[in-house]
């Protein structure tokens, strides 16, 4: 089947229900994408569908109906995205282990809502587990981000 | 080749020979420097200053032995070399360096003895210099215990002072000049007319030298690094998805594994059928293990799914197969033939609760999983005469060792390649996937075989936190609380890990009453005794260990003994506080919460005083009884620490401990059921989510002279600061962790 991840396009021979999450990460190389808990609980796996953020653990390869960007296409660390360069201002991770999926998800929360509520936010990103605790500085790059992103 | 034999002088020296558990170790041995590791490996041309610092004409490198596991250890560890030796953090890469004898950890020894870590007596201090050399001998490389900041703090200092001092040296040998009149900036010498040498180009000249050894730490007037609010070396990768972490390693040739192992931990496997997983696409091999069944696939997913189909007959439990047995035998533990020690004993306790009206309160602490979101994995290569191991380890050398003794090698034909862990919290102390990767790895000679664990694997297997009740009995008069008299039973996670590690510890085990016992409190009659419950389903260090317990148990019954004399819980304790550093974290967080400042309706604040590591943390809780359960509105922490290397990562971490503390307090636990446990993911044991994170704020004092950790101090206050402020709110007092059995929570 073919995948368009991260505007490249890529032919993989997998079974249909192979989780996104495994292309990605063991066919395609894509590490960027965490495995966390299997069972759309922690969020770590968080990509974009056509801009949505989905859990890539419970998305079949068989079923993906549109362009995937991870973490890689969001951007880098030469060309951040404006929800990566709140996440290095606010000094956000510890282990880190959790912050690509919560980058996914505060990006394409952002994009759908430009102008967050406290309480909005707190509901978008309470389905990305970080056991390090580092959820008052999500909190407040999610807010940083925000602010950018309607200035620009 | 430049070559050091005596490194920082300070760490290293101990006065007299080592008596411990009858082992006598020679003072020449004790006072023997461990080798430099980096001369293993270096080429021409290298500078091989000291353990910690490699300079050539490629670049700067410096050794962060400790494991960063996300607390911040490899920046923390680069900024006290980089301040000494004049480098900015945009200069230097780190590197684990190999595991080595020299990496031993100084600071381990002061939570190992029986001591509160405010005796400065001679008992406390021969003692700590006993264990200390001890560590040294093992050649104990070990990341745990809050030490990483206080193993570092002098002697990485003093390596990059060294290395520094050496390069200047090489510069005046080169030009002719004084060394005194040499200057240092931005990884270069500079020439008093401004010329500039830099560090990489005098690498090869200092490599020929003996290392000037006369070095003067800067005054903390002078640093540039040190307290300064920096960037994390490693917050670009961790922001972009560019941090690779063992799990996402690829090795040249490698093969996708995973496994099961029995549920009912420790126990054999009897048997298994795997004809519905042979021939399933990908998969290449079906390896039966003493304790389990491996699937080898070209394909991680492939790997798991296979399993799921095999059908494995395990063996027993090894221990009781109900949750209400683990319970019974705990409770059955309050005998004077388990007692493990009488840890404190003031006053006159029993005199005091004769015939008096006692206040009685039993309290209980669950089993609690580790489970840091990358789950467990190892990638490992087993070749004629050298194993390869790629994996996040917080003792490295044990690895070496572990795996030489199961393959029959020598330690050094065992190379372990560290990494950045993706959180631990005590979790990767164990071995279960270095030692099943290596098993199945030997059946596949050459082949670099990665091996990941299912989190429901991970949840499975992992040793959990001491389970363990206490029971305590006190008296107040006049509005004081006069006799507490707390007693704790809990099995032993030391003795569990460290005979796991083949190296038990002797004597009581330090953590069964730690953070209860050194309660920095003088009540007139004050007795705490730990109880040492026989082994159950086998436990671990889980952050703050011993205190994550026993520090509930005293601040829920001191708390419970204020309120039964009609006292204010802070003034109460500010009365009872027996030592200046608990005091001024006590009043700080009084002041930075406003206590005693009213409260709207349904609202409560809680306070709890924890030592633990010895840092004294204090924290207010204030919560809201809302209609949809417990609200935890803020927090208000102040710690004692000595002082703050790395103020940016400072209050990441304590937030994230406060965090960690309330979140398993409100909703997490393990238990038991036909010798499994029952729970096997994040939504049977959740912590805390985003949604229900207190706004938090920080305070960090500085009167203390000795420096601390700061890893695992927050947490032990968090749970009983919880309960006490849903008492004020509520009136019900939360005597059994986890709290959502008798609360719920927004």
């Amino acid at each position: 089947m073919k995948l368009n991840v991260d505007g490249k396009s890529h032919e993989v021979d997998v079974e249909d229900d192979m989780p996104l999450l495994w292309v990605l990460r063991d066919e395609l190389g894509i590490t960027g994408v965490k495995y966390g808990c299997g069972i759309a609980q922690c969020g770590a796996c968080t990509v974009h569908v056509d801009g949505v953020a989905v859990r890539s653990c419970q998305l079949a390869a068989g079923d993906v109906d549109g362009d995937i960007t991870t973490i890689a296409g969001l951007g880098s660390p030469d060309a951040l995205h404006a929800v990566q360069a709140a996440w290095v201002e606010h000094q956000v991770a510890q282990c880190g282990y959790c912050q690509s999926g919560q980058i996914m998800q505060a990006a394409s929360f952002l994009d759908l809502n430009t102008a967050p509520t406290d309480d909005q936010i707190d509901e978008a990103m309470s389905g990305n587990l970080c056991r390090c605790g580092t959820y008052p500085r999500i909190r407040a790059a999610v807010k940083t981000a925000a602010a950018k992103l309607q200035g620009a | 080749m430049g070559r050091l034999k005596t490194i920082a002088r300070r760490s290293f020296l101990i006065g007299s020979a080592a008596i411990v558990g009858g082992v006598a170790f020679g003072a020449y041995l004790v006072k023997r420097d461990p080798e430099n590791p980096l001369s293993l490996d270096a080429a021409a041309g290298d500078a091989v200053f000291n353990p910690w610092v490699k300079i050539n004409a490629d670049g700067i490198t410096l050794i962060a032995p400790h494991a960063d596991l996300g607390q911040g250890a490899a920046s923390m560890q680069a900024m006290l070399i980089a301040e000494e030796l004049d480098v900015e953090l945009d200069q230097i890469i780190t590197s684990y360096g190999r595991p080595a004898a020299t990496y031993y950890n100084t600071a381990l020894a002061a939570e190992a003895v029986p001591f509160r870590s405010n005796d400065e007596g001679f008992a406390a201090e021969t003692m700590r210099s006993t264990m200390g050399a001890v560590m040294k001998v093992l050649g104990a490389q070990v990341t745990g215990g809050s030490t990483s900041v206080p193993d570092s703090f002098d002697k990485l200092r003093e390596a990059g002072a060294v290395a520094r001092e050496t390069l200047k040296a090489a510069a005046a040998a080169e030009t002719g000049l004084d060394v005194s009149q040499l200057k240092t900036e931005r990884a270069a010498v500079v020439l008093p007319d401004g010329t500039r040498m830099n560090y990489t180009e005098l690498a090869a000249r200092a490599a020929q030298m003996d290392p000037v050894t006369e070095v003067n730490l800067r005054d903390p007037a002078q640093w540039r690094l040190i307290g300064k609010p920096l960037q994390r070396i490693d917050i670009l990768a961790k922001s972009t998805g560019t941090q690779t972490y063992s799990i996402d390693l690829k090795v040249e040739g490698m093969v996708h594994a995973s496994v099961r192992m029995n549920p009912r931990k420790g126990a054999p496997m009897l048997g298994f059928d795997a004809s519905a997983a042979e021939g399933m696409r990908g998969v290449s091999q079906i390896i039966g293990l003493p304790y389990g069944v491996a699937v080898v696939a070209d394909n991680t997913w492939r790997a798991f799914r296979a399993l799921e189909e095999i059908e494995i007959d395990w063996d027993v439990a090894p221990y009781p197969a109900e949750q209400d047995q683990h319970w019974a035998e705990v409770a059955a533990s309050f005998v004077p033939e388990r007692l493990d020690k009488e840890w404190r004993n003031d006053g006159d306790v029993d005199a005091a609760l004769d015939g008096a009206e006692v206040f009685e309160a039993e309290y209980r602490a669950p089993y609690v999983a580790h489970q840091p979101l990358e789950p467990l994995s190892a990638i490992v290569k087993v070749s004629d005469g050298r194993v390869d191991i790629w994996a996040s380890h917080q003792l490295p050398r044990f690895v070496q060792q572990r795996v030489a003794a199961k393959l029959d090698m020598e330690t050094d034909q065992i190379h372990l390649h560290n990494q950045h862990a993706g959180g631990s919290f005590g979790h990767r102390l164990e071995f279960d996937n270095i030692d099943v990767t290596v098993d199945v790895a030997r059946e596949l000679p050459d082949t670099p075989v990665k091996l990941t664990f299912r989190r429901e694997e991970d949840f499975a297997q992992d040793y959990n936190r001491q389970i363990g009740m206490a029971r305590g009995r006190g008296t107040h008069a006049n509005g004081q609380v006069t006799t507490l008299d707390l007693d704790i039973a809990t099995v032993s996670a030391s003795r569990s890990q460290s005979g796991r590690l083949g190296a038990p510890v002797p004597g009581p085990d330090t953590q069964i009453a730690a953070g209860a016992w050194n309660m920095r409190y003088a009540v007139p009659n004050l007795r705490v005794r730990a109880y040492a419950v026989p082994e159950l389903a086998p436990t671990s260090s889980w952050r703050s260990v011993g205190a994550s317990t026993a520090g509930f148990f005293a601040e829920s019954f001191l708390d419970e003994l204020i309120h039964a004399a009609g006292a204010d819980p802070m003034s109460e304790r500010l009365r009872l506080v027996n030592d200046p550093d608990a005091r001024a974290v006590l009043e700080a967080v009084a002041e930075m919460s406003n206590w005693g400042s009213p409260l709207g309706p349904r609202k409560g604040r809680g306070v709890a005083l924890v030592t633990s590591f010895g840092v004294p943390v204090a924290e207010v809780v204030e919560v809201t009884d809302t209609d949809d359960g417990i609200k935890i509105d803020r927090v208000w922490l102040a710690a004692e620490v000595g002082r703050v290397v790395d103020p940016v990562n400072f209050e990441n971490v304590v937030a994230g401990g406060v965090i960690w503390g309330l979140g398993h307090a409100m909703n997490s636990e393990i238990t038991y059921s036909d010798g499994r446990a029952e729970q096997d993911n994040y939504h049977l044991a959740e912590g805390m989510r985003l949604h229900q994170c207190p706004v938090i704020e920080v305070r960090a004092l500085e009167n203390n002279p000795n420096i601390r950790g700061i890893g695992e101090p927050p947490v032990p206050p968090a749970a009983p600061a919880l309960a006490n402020a849903i008492f004020a709110a509520t009136g019900i007092r939360l005597r059994e962790m986890p709290f959502f059995k008798t609360v719920s929570f927004v």
